[in-house]
């Protein structure tokens, strides 16, 4: 005789609250596959968990950006930003669409000259750079975007002696209206920073060749307008350069910081329905730049620096439920597989995660818990799901940014990590850790051997 | 192990304590358990019959069944 499916029961107390607007909370839908490929068939291959990322995506992401930004400006570059996630196979999808480089230090630098990207289309971001980063810079000719008057003079003396000038931009932080206002970055415009910097480059042409401005608002910026000030700002700063200081200024950076579709974290409504489109920051950021009063043929290459909004789509977590279990206060409780160690952007989102598996419409709210002896390892506070039990596998969404470059090597060890290509074959990009390589630079001393 | 007497049920799963005037939503499973508590079944014989017709261990029927009789004790369903 064949026996029913089973799922485990349970009951729920009914309270009466205020009728949502938005009508019943839909059920997670079951994910089984990515990209045409089983999900079980991936856990059963590489093992759980298993972090995933779609070469479809990446360049889908990669070719909505231009597009938006492309047909509203006739000069656009993107940048992508090494530390979203700096694993080879994806910086160098992104080299293959024509995106050059930002990065923010020496080792960046070096992953970006690793993956074949011409010196001169490195962007050299960050405020830490020692006197060695600037001078390799100089040496494979980046761009070194200037963070503070210290570097200015750092690279003044790198600089002394060398056949060729340095390129540099200036890092401006600005007020564009959103709060708080990123002032750590680069110098200020408002209080006259940027423009004594700008002098004193200026003053220096015989050793530094300013090529351009850039600006870097924040991260996650939700209102588009913010970009369509700080454009306005820089193109007028642009132009006092080449009026006053006659140092022409070939790109506007206006960095990153562009949402994806993740939900962050006390938002009322899901990323999907509360991020503005793409299409809303370029027309804000082109609009301003056409009409800054630049002469025809004179409008600066306009780069943008560009990571959470390619790559975030692209990533997924697979994993699978270690146990569930009933919290004090009668919460249910399910513990999986992974936790902040490998998704430290759990502390930012409310993270989408699904099922693989089909279920009944009987759902629970659930803490998610990760595998970690730590308070602090929690995925999500609350998720309505279906009756996960041991076993269950789930798939979390938009994990492609900052996941791989953030992670953690804490009580366990990082898994594989690989990439479905454009006919949905796996490709492992970086091997699951082991013990070996996690204790390969460690030495006993003598006295504690044997 | 006994639902108190009071307690209503249906068999779509709403469950009533006139006592307190709390209601609960049972799953069909939860639902099929109350309905054969209520009729007086000892645990054990339901479980016997849960594990015959249903795709489940006997030592995940266990947990389960842990786990539903101490909900069904946090909300003071069960007789003490």
């Amino acid at each position: 005789m064949t026996k029913l499916p089973y799922e485990r029961p349970t009951i729920r107390k009914l309270t009466a609250g205020p009728l949502s607007k938005f009508g019943p909370r839909a059920g997670a839908r079951p994910v089984a596959e990515l990209e045409g490929v089983p999900v079980p068939e991936l856990l059963a291959r590489f093992g759980s968990p298993l972090f995933v990322l779609s070469e479809r995506q990446l360049r889908r992401s990669y070719q909505a950006v231009m597009r938006a930004f492309g047909t509203r400006y006739p000069q656009v570059q993107l940048a992508w930003s090494y530390k979203t996630n700096y694993l080879n196979a994806v910086c160098r999808v992104f080299h293959q669409e024509g995106a050059w480089a930002e990065v923010v230090s020496g080792l960046e630098l070096e992953k970006a000259l690793g993956n074949g990207v011409p010196g001169a289309q490195i962007l050299f971001n960050g405020p830490g750079k020692t006197r060695a980063d600037l001078a390799r810079a100089a040496e494979v000719d980046a761009v070194i975007h200037l963070d503070n008057a210290d570097e200015l003079h750092r690279l003044l003396e790198v600089a002394a002696g060398r056949p060729h000038r340095p390129r540099v931009a200036l890092r401006v932080n600005l007020d564009a209206g959103i709060f708080p206002q990123w002032d750590r970055f680069g110098f200020n415009l408002e209080n006259g920073q940027a423009w004594q910097a700008l002098q004193q480059v200026a003053a220096a042409t015989e050793q530094l060749d300013l090529v351009g401005l850039h600006c870097h608002l924040g991260t996650y910026i939700l209102q588009p307008a913010a970009y369509g000030v700080a454009a306005t700002k820089l193109a007028a700063l642009a132009l006092r350069c080449q009026q006053e200081l006659s140092l022409p200024v070939r790109y506007l950076d206006l960095g990153g910081g562009f949402p994806s579709q993740n939900t962050l974290k006390g938002s009322y409504l899901p990323g999907p329905d509360a991020v503005p489109d793409l299409d809303d920051y370029a027309a804000a950021i082109a609009e301003a730049l056409l009409g800054a009063g630049f002469r025809v043929g004179e409008l600066p290459l306009l780069v943008l620096e560009a990571g959470r909004a390619l790559v975030d789509e692209a990533g997924y977590l697979l994993g699978t439920v270690l146990a569930t279990k009933r919290l004090a206060d009668g919460r249910r409780a399910t513990v999986l597989d992974f936790g902040v160690n490998l998704l430290f952007t759990a502390y930012w989102y409310d993270h989408h995660i699904s099922p693989v598996r089909t279920f009944s419409e009987q759902t629970e709210p659930t803490v998610l818990y990760g595998p970690l002896c730590m308070n602090i390892d929690v995925v999500r506070e609350s998720i309505v799901l279906p009756l996960l039990a041991a076993g269950d596998q789930v798939v979390v969404h938009r994990v492609g940014a900052y996941n791989m470059s953030q992670w953690q090597q804490f009580i366990t060890l990082r898994p594989h990590v690989v990439l479905l290509d454009l006919q949905g074959n796996p490709h492992i990009i970086r091997e699951a850790e082991t013990l070996e390589y996690l204790q390969q630079p460690e030495r006993v001393p003598a006295h504690l051997q044997g | 192990m006994k639902l108190k007497k009071n307690i209503a049920t249906s068999e779509a799963g709403f469950v009533f304590n006139p006592a307190t005037g709390d209601s609960f939503a049972a799953s069909p499973l939860a639902a099929e358990i109350l309905e054969l508590l209520k009729a007086g079944q000892a645990p054990a014989a339901i479980q016997a019959s849960l594990l015959a017709r249903y795709e489940v261990s006997a030592s995940q029927l266990q947990r389960d069944w842990d786990d539903l009789m101490a909900q069904l004790h946090q909300f003071q369903l069960l007789e003490s």
